[in-house]
């Protein structure tokens, strides 16, 4: 089973959820999916044995070919290829690797490099299996490492994906069939706005899901309100507590300090697992 | 015109609520919230919406089913398998590059306008403010991004205005390099964690790799005080100032559930804070 954990809004406590819950089951895996921002070893400490560069293939024009016609740049929905009398300039920051100049080059001279945009990792931690990947500095599109990421899925273990912020691409290419969806929100205006956002994706994904509330005692009881109004199960209250959050600031997992959240977490897992069989 | 942009590498860490109450100090300032997936600027400034713009994003494959011979060229040359075996689109795949209208052997495919979202131009009760909303699950954050600061700019010039807050989105990647490019300065919010300090040190990395001057607020610095003293550390080595340093304080979230910003709901410290924050940063950019 694929659960992914996302939010419309960042820092409302994703990573926690993710790792925590992951910690408390058996044959699991976590896949952190936030690679312009992966926290979620900062709490697992995993050894990283292996290393994946990730690369785009970024068009390379043969200029001995090229007669500088322009129908590869005419073409290019991103402007990633500009043609000027005697030259034709790439901007390999801007390409999607659609292929399309290829395609179109009546004279053939369109070859290919691979660029690298980022890396996956891989390791262990306390029999946890664990990937995670990073988004180099000044590079643009995450998908890329995000889609390498999800090939790395088990489908034989349970599968726990950490989605990044947001409601657009990145989270889009997380969610995207996972069996369900725990949405992690705060009890406050920006927590409820930014939660309807996220409710708006899982629907227009057709992915089953369920909100978990963090910091509970912060805000208001909008978010409870929401929730019951739109038949949407509130799976868990996670208590504002001032020792959750400050084992939160040093990294470490509340579940190795306060081990009745496990089997919380683990009945949370079960009543999912249930929910997704119906 | 000088430009300011708030942002944070991590989401959640007190963006917005910063940028809300700079807005209230600013007076001549232009407002824009580039934080287009989850805009929340406008839940504090409750903007009367002036202008309605449409925006289109990519474009998207439109498939005419009636056309197609089922030769599965389309379905073999999309290098984002947004069409699938059956020939269907999957719009959330699409990125709109015209492979599959190109290819097609008989014009079954056809490449249309796809409505991503909104932006506006509002007035705020602390100024004018340009922001927009993304449609659920559409691209093209970067563009829209763009779109927003655009039409700040306009709206500066127009006004004679000679500054924009700039909301900026989390993360490091297209929006958020959308949001910074060309920016006077840019104030990165972070928290004493762990996580934060990590999302600190990469945002950091992508103000310096586009050579923009840079400034650190740590927010809830009394929640770890070993933490705090490990980002101040980290900043003093890399040569980059902390302008602030505010207490946790629960006046935060009371103001955001009464819809206004910390400056306007009360004289507390943190407010007090925010201010010599302001001043601070209104000596950096001389104005």
């Amino acid at each position: 089973m694929i659960i992914s954990v996302a939010s419309g809004k960042g820092g409302t406590g994703k990573t926690t959820i993710a790792t925590n819950l992951a910690l408390s089951l058996e044959k699991a895996q976590l896949i952190d999916c936030d690679v312009e921002e992966p926290n979620a070893n900062i709490f697992l400490n995993a050894k990283i044995n292996e290393r994946e560069d990730i690369s785009v293939s970024i068009p390379e024009i043969d200029k001995t070919k090229c007669n500088f016609c322009g129908k590869c740049s005419d073409f290019c929905a991103y402007n990633a290829l500009a043609v000027v009398p005697s030259d034709v300039l790439v901007f390999p920051e801007l390409c999607h690797s659609c292929g399309g100049c290829e395609l179109v080059c009546p004279l053939d001279a369109v070859g290919w490099h691979e660029r690298i945009v980022g890396r996956i990792e891989h390791g262990v931690a306390d029999g946890l299996d664990f990937y995670h990947g990073l988004l180099n500095i000044g590079e643009i599109q995450a998908i890329p490492v995000i889609k390498a990421l999800k090939r790395k899925v088990d489908g034989d273990k349970n599968v726990i994906l950490d989605a990044p912020p947001g409601t657009s691409c990145p989270v889009i290419e997380t969610v995207g069939s996972s069996d369900y969806c725990i949405l992690v929100t705060e009890p406050t205006p920006f927590g409820l706005h930014d939660l309807k956002l996220a409710v708006d994706v899982v629907r227009h994904l057709h992915i089953p899901f369920g909100v978990i509330i963090n910091r509970d005692g912060v805000g208001d009881k909008k978010v409870e309100l929401y929730c019951q109004n739109e038949k949407i199960p509130i799976l868990m209250k996670i208590p504002h507590s001032e020792k959750i959050a400050h084992l939160y600031s040093k990294g470490i997992p509340f579940v190795n300090e306060l081990p009745d959240w496990r089997s919380r977490f683990q009945n949370l897992f079960s009543r999912i697992q249930s929910e997704v069989k119906a | 015109m000088k430009q300011l942009t708030v942002i944070s590498g991590k989401g959640g860490t007190g963006k917005t609520s910063i940028t809300a109450a700079f807005a209230s100090l600013a007076g001549n300032a232009v407002l824009a919230d580039c934080d287009v997936d989850a805009a929340d600027l406008h839940l504090i400034l409750k903007p009367d919406v002036k202008k309605t713009m449409g925006f289109h994003g990519l474009n998207i494959a439109h498939i005419d089913k009636d056309r197609c011979i089922d030769c599965k060229k389309c379905y073999e040359s999309c290098k984002f398998d947004a069409i699938d075996k059956e020939i269907n689109l999957i719009k959330e795949s699409c990125e709109g590059c015209g492979v599959c209208e190109y290819i097609c052997p008989v014009d079954a495919i056809t490449m249309k306008e796809r409505d991503s979202g909104f932006a506006y131009i509002s007035e705020t009760r602390f100024g004018p403010m340009s922001h927009a909303m993304l449609k659920t699950a559409e691209e093209a954050s970067g563009k829209l991004v763009t779109v927003v600061r655009n039409n700040a700019k306009t709206l500066a010039e127009e006004q004679g205005k000679d500054l924009i807050i700039i909301d900026g989105p989390p993360g490091i990647g297209c929006p958020v390099i959308s949001a910074i490019t060309g920016v006077d300065l840019v104030l990165v919010v972070t928290e004493p964690t762990l996580s934060a300090i990590h999302d600190l040190e990469r945002i950091l990395g992508v103000a310096n790799h586009f050579g923009i001057p840079s400034v650190v607020c740590i927010n809830k610095y009394d929640i770890n005080v070993d933490n705090t003293e490990k980002i101040e550390q980290y900043c003093k080595s890399n040569g980059i100032e902390v302008v602030g340093k505010l207490p946790y304080d629960t006046v935060v979230t009371d103001a955001m559930i009464r819809e206004k910003s910390v400056i306007e709901y009360s004289d507390s410290d943190v407010a007090n804070k925010i201010i010599d924050m302001w001043n601070e940063i209104q000596g950096r950019l001389h104005i």
